[in-house]
């Protein structure tokens, strides 16, 4: 079973700032999205058991090495890294085409997705890229196994969870129940540094440098505040009963209860 | 001016609470813009559902065979709602930011290629298209957004609006679509129903927290009777679903919910940035917490500094006494 990851180096969570063109400054230190490794996770320990190999395909800038070196040494075994100075500040329509173009030139069983990002993204990409590649797209997975027929999933639902199953190959976005990600041992780190990692330009996909980027965007942002602040706590330190009676009279100041 | 849809979604035969505030919504859109608004809803039970639509405008009910009911929801509604698109040409679409209604708008956008945008808090007419207020960087910014063009998907998070009647009910409309091009296929082959399901935080006015402060999977026995008694849902951090105390479908933050209750009652709970992003904008917050340095304290509206063991299970009897009194 060969799987293909999609993952997204972001900013690190806490240092997300926009550029002077309202476009996510990435030349920041990138991390790969906490989403995404649950499913580098998944894909490692599926591949382990099931046997076939893992790789991690990237698009970004060239600070997304640091991520996809991460990924190789927790155990992927190849690195696609789609990088081109005309993808800066794609909109979804071009990140889609970007990615669909990247899939159609892997042979895989299985491409996973994370169910959103921490720089902004909802958690359509996945969807529109399997629409695209014409792949059953399977979403929400807190379980992925192979199955007779091709894979099954559980997708969980506000009740507990569906069980789903498809031909393969296809799509699948999952989500932290899949588990913690590795750590990368010394000597996945060492083992590494001899990984190839593949550098594909759009002209690699086929894609017209006009066609992406931000000079082509669908949607435009228009401008950018600092939240409302909260007015600030009131603190009680009053015993417990004290302090409840209060919290009851708020409550209640506000119609709450 | 080309119509704006609202993507309605159907849950146990009736349009969801997102459903009639997106409804709401188009129609607002609508009269900002001059054109006219519709709800669509698309389903086996689509007919009787658009029927608890209608008071909020103009309906279009798209039924279709029970034997689809095998196939994932998303799959079954996209393809149909892609063909209305391509007969009917609507302007702007708003589609719910449901686990269902994400993988819809992003089946639309592989579909049509529409443009996007998603994780919308806010959503005004401005000029020529919808302005949409998006939380980015977990709460860091409030951005604002548009189209370059005159169509695309807006992805509306629960909240938005408050879902109200208009003035008249509006035309309920039922479509048969001929076959549709289905998506490739994908099976619904078991439903599994968790012992002890707790109740959807997603659309809850209230909603009671727990973090590892309240200690064990035991500890959550008063976060839910708290909730009872506030008739609201439990929510959890990130700690303790991982900890297997509660599960994931009730978390809230960066990768769990985003929500928007009227109150947040945190109990034990330190307020870290990745919870923070999924609870900020709750109305009201009250943080039940030990420990007074708690980040909580710097988004929190009421910081009680006490045990959550004493605190708790009092603030419960006391709500159920001031409830009783009326």
């Amino acid at each position: 079973m060969n799987i293909v990851v999609l993952l997204k180096a972001v900013p690190v969570v806490g240092t997300e700032r926009l550029g002077p063109d309202l476009i996510t400054d990435r030349s920041v230190q990138l991390e790969a999205n906490g989403n995404d490794e649950y499913l580098l996770e998944k894909a490692l320990k599926l591949t382990e058991t099931h046997g076939g190999e893992v790789t991690v395909l990237t698009v970004g800038p060239a600070g997304a090495t640091e991520a996809l070196r991460k990924a190789l040494a927790m155990g992927a075994a190849r690195a696609v890294h789609v990088a081109d100075d005309a993808i800066r500040g794609s909109d979804t329509r071009a990140t889609i085409e970007i990615m669909t173009a990247a899939l159609r030139k892997l042979s895989f069983d299985l491409a996973f997705v994370g169910a959103d990002t921490s720089d902004g993204q909802g958690g359509v990409v996945g969807a529109a890229v399997a629409v695209k590649l014409g792949l059953p797209y399977l979403s929400y997975a807190s379980e992925i196994e192979p199955a007779e027929s091709g894979v099954r999933i559980h997708r969980i639902t506000t009740t507990g969870y569906d069980v789903l199953e498809a031909p393969t190959p296809a799509v699948v976005m999952g989500t932290q129940l899949l588990g913690a990600p590795r750590y990368p041992s010394l000597r996945g780190i060492m083992q590494a540094r001899s990984k190839p990692v593949d550098g594909w330009t759009l002209a690699d996909l086929g894609i017209a440098a006009e066609s992406v980027g931000a000079g082509s965007s669908t949607t435009r942002a228009l401008d950018f505040s600092k939240p409302p602040e909260r007015a600030g706590a009131t603190f009680i330190r009053e015993p417990a009963d004290a302090a409840v009676a209060q919290v009851v009279d708020f409550l209640a100041a506000r119609r709450l209860i | 001016m080309a119509e704006i849809w609202a993507v309605g979604e159907i849950a146990d035969g009736q349009p969801t609470k997102l459903t009639l505030e997106l409804a709401t919504l188009a129609r607002r859109l609508a009269a900002a813009s001059g054109s006219e608004a519709r709800t669509l809803v698309v389903g086996a039970e689509a007919q009787a559902a658009a029927e608890s639509v209608r008071p909020y405008g103009n309906v279009l009910a798209v039924a279709t065979e029970s034997s689809l009911g095998a196939r994932p929801v998303a799959s079954v509604v996209a393809p149909r709602v892609a063909a209305l698109i391509t007969e009917r040409q609507p302007s702007f679409l708003l589609v719910g930011a449901t686990n269902d209604g994400k993988d819809v708008a992003g089946m639309l956008v592989g579909l049509t290629d529409l443009p996007i945008l998603v994780n919308g808090a806010a959503v005004e007419w401005v000029g020529e298209a919808p302005r949409v207020e998006m939380s980015t960087f977990g709460g860091k910014l409030v951005t604002h957004s548009t189209f370059t063009g005159n169509r695309g998907i807006v992805v509306v998070r629960a909240g938005s609006v408050t879902a109200e009647a208009a003035a008249s009910p509006g035309q309920l409309e039922v479509e048969t679509l001929g076959a549709a091009s289905e998506l490739a296929a994908v099976k619904v082959v078991g439903s599994v129903t968790e012992a002890g399901a707790a109740a959807p935080i997603e659309e809850a006015r209230i909603i009671v927290g727990g973090g590892r402060g309240v200690g064990s999977p035991d500890g959550f026995r008063m976060i839910e009777d708290l909730a009872h008694a506030l008739g609201g849902a439990v929510g959890a951090t990130r700690a303790v679903v991982d900890a297997g105390w509660i599960s994931y479908s009730q978390q809230i933050g960066q990768t769990g919910k985003i929500v928007k209750p009227a109150l947040y009652v945190a109990c034990g709970i330190s307020g870290a940035i990745q919870h923070k992003v999924g609870v900020q904008t709750a109305g009201t917050i009250v943080a039940i917490n030990r420990d007074p340095d708690a980040p909580i304290g710097e988004f929190a509206d009421l910081f009680v500094v006490g045990d959550v063991f004493e605190v708790v299970p009092r603030l419960t009897e006391a709500v159920k006494a001031s409830k009783a009194a009326g």
